[in-house]
């Protein structure tokens, strides 16, 4: 009995020390790539993120010139598809957790959505491409946000219906309770005991579309120059990064990793900052 | 059956048959709950005790499988019928519920949120209120001092009195307990249920317990319920001390349940 229960001891501690090595080992494997993307971009980056980078347009083959036009573009447009997709998502998720989350309406919002969300964004830019470039016969940024707020929109319907139904029944009916309208407890209620975590969907959107080249390329396309005009083609850094990465010019090349520093402080950012607000809520 | 009651009846309930989907929660249920008293409804798990008390503010409508058949009257009208808003029969029955579910935001607003629904109070009148609602739940000393703090940084017991403030701010004719002391130590316990027979001096007061020492200690009548019938009905000291029926013996003396 006594060396039964040893030796079974025994085994499980052989399995247990196994087990751990081998996620230990998967860990380990995962991270190296991770940290050596994050030290090339740092090392890369940063000697071509000077103060002319951050201030001047994008210049000429072998001419000076920075990221400013690029950066305002890609900051225009990101803001603005966060701005039109974040009400219609939230209020979606609204609809598919308060309201019907078992009509037939709901089942089928929710399977479009889950394409929506896996769909290539390529498709959107070209699904764009066709709706409005080849329409209105010229890139502008208006395309570009349109097919960036595609893509917030899946992402925050997603995030508002998990968080809304993660919300306890209990403090639903304490609302009904009190004689509350629905709205009211949606309002008031619901949506704001699931706050912390529908802010932190639209970060992660937000992180998601700023590093997004495919939607844009067919949509924005780019501009050489400094423009605020929303129906003109408007640079972004991802587009600028993927032009000036491919060139032969070493300037262009020193600024698309300058870049792509930018772009992965921004959305390492955004994503500390959403695990701050999670946090927030226990 | 027998319903010993001298006081007025302030909700009587005819022929009431509840529905889970295909399921007969409730059955033929005919009683009549005395005006400012405490009356607990008994009974094992799954009696249908807290079914009973959620049709009296029509909380089983929030979901579409539950049905409820018969009149259930509050000073003579009938709630499953009535055409008045749910929201306005729900102003007068209020509910406290077995976990304390303080909601999302301060102490304060915690109190306040029920009271705006139907009242505009100016900002002196509203502190008015939410004082005596709290003082009313035994909580004011405890929080008076940090009434701009979140609800849920309190105890279970605060947030339990708190949540019987909430209720108790809109000023309820009618105050249904599901269960309000099960996940209370006996310290905050005893605190709730001395607050409960302070309440009937004002309000009609109906509680649902597993406690049966709580149902004698508090109540003025007391129903036994058994597999959605109701078995007995009648003033507490009787069904404790002289049973009618063999089943509420032997579920009051322990045999059983």
């Amino acid at each position: 009995m006594k060396d039964t229960r040893l030796a079974k001891f025994e085994s499980r501690r052989r399995v247990n020390q196994f087990a751990l090595i081998m996620s230990m080992a998967a860990m380990v494997f995962g991270l190296v790539w991770l940290v050596w993307i994050l030290f090339e971009t740092l090392h890369l980056g940063i000697s071509g993120l000077t103060w002319v980078a951050l201030t001047q347009s994008t210049p000429a083959p072998n001419d000076e010139g920075g990221l400013a036009n690029a950066i305002l573009g890609s900051v225009l447009m990101v803001g603005l598809a966060t701005f039109v997709g974040t009400p219609i998502g939230i209020m979606a998720g609204i609809y598919l957790a308060e309201y019907s989350p078992k009509s037939m309406l709901a089942s089928i919002t929710r399977f479009v959505n889950d394409i929506l969300l896996s769909a290539p964004s390529i498709v959107i830019g070209l699904f764009v491409y066709t709706l409005v470039v080849a329409r209105f016969k010229s890139f502008s940024a208006w395309a570009g946000v349109v097919a960036l707020a595609l893509i917030v929109i899946p992402v925050v319907i997603r995030t508002t219906e998990n968080m809304l139904q993660l919300v306890p029944a209990g403090l639903r009916e304490a609302a009904y309770a009190l004689g509350a309208p629905k709205w009211k407890v949606i309002i008031s209620i619901t949506l704001r005991a699931a706050r912390a975590g529908v802010v932190t969907g639209v970060l992660l959107a937000v992180a998601r579309i700023s590093g997004e080249t495919a939607p844009l390329l067919f949509t924005a396309l780019s501009n050489q120059f400094w423009t605020t005009n929303m129906s003109d083609p408007m640079a972004s850094l991802p587009v600028t990064i993927f032009k000036f990465a491919m060139s032969p010019y070493q300037n262009w090349q020193e600024l698309a990793w300058a870049g792509v520093f930018l772009i992965t402080v921004a959305v390492l950012g955004l994503n500390i900052l959403a695990r701050y607000l999670t946090r927030q809520k226990d | 059956m027998d319903t010993a009651v001298a006081t007025q009846a302030k909700i009587k309930v005819k022929d009431l048959n509840f529905y889970y989907g295909k399921f007969h929660a409730l059955k033929n249920i005919n009683l009549e709950i005395p005006e400012k008293q405490v009356t607990a409804f008994i009974g094992p798990s799954g009696c249908g005790k807290s079914t009973l008390l959620r049709t009296f503010n029509r909380m089983f409508e929030l979901y579409p499988e539950q049905r409820a058949e018969g009149s259930i009257e509050l000073d003579g009208e009938n709630l499953l019928t009535s055409k008045q808003d749910v929201a306005l029969i729900r102003a007068k029955v209020g509910m406290v519920f077995q976990k304390p579910t303080p909601f999302p935001m301060s102490i304060y607003d915690n109190i306040a949120f029920g009271v705006k629904l139907f009242e505009n109070l100016n900002a002196s009148d509203m502190d008015e209120r939410v004082e005596w609602a709290l003082r009313k739940a035994a909580l004011w000393t405890e929080v008076k001092d940090k009434l701009n703090q979140s609800g849920s940084g309190l105890s279970g017991g605060q947030q339990q009195r708190l949540c019987i403030a909430r209720g108790i701010a809109i000023k309820p004719e009618v105050l249904l307990l599901d269960e309000p002391c099960s996940a209370l130590d006996p310290i905050s316990t005893a605190k709730v249920e001395e607050l409960i027979i302070e309440l009937k001096q004002d309000y009609t007061v109906v509680i649902v317990t597993h406690n049966m020492q709580q149902a004698a200690r508090c109540s003025d009548n007391t129903a036994y319920m058994y597999l959605g019938d109701l078995v007995e009905f009648g003033q507490t000291e009787q069904i404790f001390f002289k049973p009618k029926r063999q089943e509420t013996e032997d579920y009051i003396t322990g045999r059983f349940g």
